[in-house]
């Protein structure tokens, strides 16, 4: 099975956001990167379908220099190779982005049977991507996927609303976008590590159209400390606790 | 007009298109909304009420249940007709994808998460919408003309306008392209115990837990509360506990009467999930823990020493 995976590189908040001088992004000096947590269960499920079906898992990620920090990480999980889209930002709008990535997809030339997305960007929550991308290299979609499993050129899709599932079944070659608790990502092994480093990433230009959705600024609501009461410890804490849940209405 | 894509499952109408209806109100005095699929029309009297006045209601024989890109057929098929300024949707998985589709088939930009929406320009429109689960506000600038806009959850409270609505029946152009994905089947998960959505108290566990064990008297407590047990992503991705009880921007989104945090840091991420709860409590050993400054009442604490105590005067005060 020749699998695509589309990653995107994010800044590790932590417990607060600070934003540049001008408002305009996230001030990411003192930060460190990482992927999300639905990006990195897309290229969980590739490698294991790698493992059980053969194949290869071929990554994509579009963004400046740094992205191959990510890149060499899901190496170590089992990817095998990678297009690296330059461009000044991994903050490219949406529909641009789309359709950079297909342009890199169809440049490459392979026949993916399957390529995943995460359902929606950590940072900005587009939740378009993979439609877009779907519609234009022409194959069938599904989106926000929490569970799949693929036989006879068949993925049979769930997708969580509520206490329910509802299930779809696509026929391959197809994009599907799923989202966090679709498994478990595995970590990186040693061996897994010391291969990393020697995997293909080959670098492409961004061809990006100008953007429709023009940032004007950022704001981090006010958020200020509820200055919490401070209820002790021990059986006082339990003791304080239980006044309280009482007062709430909660324990009667 | 604003038209309003309004989802249902096999006739239940989606309690958040109502939440749309309202904010395409504050755009234009005419909203008309487009519904799709058999049993269907059980919906009209609920729009009529929140102030639609025309139901689109799309219908082919091989429409037998939601299909995104025929929901998609449905709207553009209205949309020719009748030239609308903006059309928006409820930002669930199916609001999300099927504006989605309508974005890519028509090339135009689509802006998610919206809290905000005002038209500028005949083609132009600004826009406040939610980035990193709510954690950063975005004010943008879009163009293109209609506006495609998917509203964030709860941003836009239900305005009453009583009134009928009409409904006008019309065949949607579907291909089978555009039914060969679509619901085949549902899976009921059994419910066991409170759902976690809608629960009024949340007992959450984070890596402070140490493992999967310790869990057993969240439950214990959950149990004498009526409440359900939620957890962070440190214990998901360990694999302690099932990924449908996290909280957070990939988790699950909680707004209980009350949330115990036991040995959780307050990641951005996790608080995306709970900061809309009326009262907060953390259990943390380390009192200078981020989730200090979005709890009412702090235990610095260890707590597996605490629970058991708890769990005790709780049950008691319960039976007293
Ligand atoms: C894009 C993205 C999305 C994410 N989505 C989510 C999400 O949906 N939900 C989520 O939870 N996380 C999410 N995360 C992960 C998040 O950033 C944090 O890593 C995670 O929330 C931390 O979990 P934690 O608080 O359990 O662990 P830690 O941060 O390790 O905190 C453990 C806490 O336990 C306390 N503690 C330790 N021992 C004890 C004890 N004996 N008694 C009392 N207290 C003790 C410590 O003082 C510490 O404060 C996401 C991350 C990214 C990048
Ligand atoms: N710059 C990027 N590089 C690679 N993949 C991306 C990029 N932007 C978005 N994606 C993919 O598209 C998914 C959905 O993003 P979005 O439509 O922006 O919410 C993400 O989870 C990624 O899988």
């Amino acid at each position: 099975m020749e699998i695509c995976v589309c990653i995107k590189r994010y800044p590790s908040l932590g417990s607060a956001i600070m934003l540049t001088d001008d408002g305009m992004a996230i001030d990411t000096d003192k930060l460190g990167f990482t992927l999300s947590p639905h990006e990195e269960c897309a290229v969980e499920a590739a490698v294991q379908l790698k493992e059980e079906h053969g194949g290869t898992v071929t990554l994509i990620s579009m963004g400046p220099e740094g992205v191959e920090e990510q890149i060499r990480e899901q190496f170590a999980i089992g990817a095998d190779r990678a297009i690296w889209i330059h461009s000044d930002s991994t903050d490219v709008d949406p529909q641009a982005a789309a359709k950079a990535i297909g342009d890199a997809i169809e440049a490459d030339g392979t026949a993916f049977d399957l390529i995943l997305l995460g359902s929606e960007s950590a940072d900005n929550a587009n939740a378009q991507t993979g439609v877009r991308l779907a519609h234009r290299l022409g194959r069938p979609v599904a989106t926000a996927v929490k569970g799949m499993t693929i036989a006879d050129g068949v993925a049979t899709c769930e997708r969580a609303v509520g206490t329910m599932r509802e299930v779809y079944q696509v026929p391959l070659p197809a994009v599907i976008t799923v989202k966090d608790g679709l498994n478990i990502p595995r970590y990186p092994s040693v061996p897994g590590r010391i291969k990393a480093r020697k995997k293909p990433i080959e670098e492409v230009p961004a061809n990006l159209d100008a953007p429709r959705i023009e940032l004007l600024g950022l704001t981090a609501p006010i958020r200020e400390s509820k200055g919490a009461q401070d209820l002790g410890a021990g059986e006082e804490a339990a003791d304080a606790l239980v006044d309280v849940m009482k007062q709430i209405g909660v324990l009667s | 007009m604003i038209l309003v894509y309004v989802d249902h499952d096999r006739g239940e109408i989606d309690p958040l298109a109502l939440q749309v209806v309202s904010a395409a109100r504050g755009l234009d005095d005419d909203v008309q909304a487009v519904i799709v699929g058999p049993n269907a029309e059980k919906c009209a009297d609920e729009l009529g009420s929140v102030g639609v006045r025309t139901v689109h209601h799309g219908t082919h024989s091989s429409i037998s249940d939601y299909a995104p890109l025929a929901s998609a057929r449905a709207v553009l098929t209205v949309m020719e007709r009748t030239d609308p300024r903006a059309v928006l949707a409820a930002g669930t998985p199916r609001g999300s994808e099927v504006l989605a589709h309508i974005a890519a088939i028509r090339d135009l930009p689509l802006v998610t998460e919206c809290s905000e929406i005002t038209l500028t320009g005949p083609d132009t429109a600004e826009v406040t919408r939610a980035r990193w689960g709510g954690n950063l506000l975005e004010r943008s600038k879009v163009t293109g003309a209609p506006l495609l806009a998917t509203a964030q959850a709860h941003a836009f409270a239900v305005v009453d306008e009583p009134g009928t609505a009409q409904v006008e029946a019309f065949d949607v152009p579907v291909t089978d392209a555009d039914v060969q994905v679509g619901i085949v089947d549902r899976t009921g998960a059994a419910a066991t115990g409170v759902g976690l959505a809608e629960a009024k108290v949340v007992i959450s566990g984070g890596r402070g837990m140490d493992g999967p064990e310790a869990f057993a008297m969240l439950e214990e407590l959950a149990d004498i509360l009526g409440g359900a047990v939620g957890c962070s992503r440190v214990v998901t991705a360990a694999g302690w506990r099932p990924h449908a009880e996290q909280v957070g921007q990939t988790g699950t989104k909680v707004a209980p009467e009350l949330y115990l945090a036991f040995g959780i840091s307050g990641a951005t991420q996790h608080i995306a999930g709970c900061k809309s709860a009326k009262t907060l409590i953390a259990v943390n050993t380390d009192g200078q823990a981020p989730i200090m400054s979005h709890a009412d009442y702090a235990v610095v604490d260890n707590l597996h020493t605490l629970l058991p105590v708890l769990i005790e005067k709780a049950r008691a005060a319960k039976g007293a």
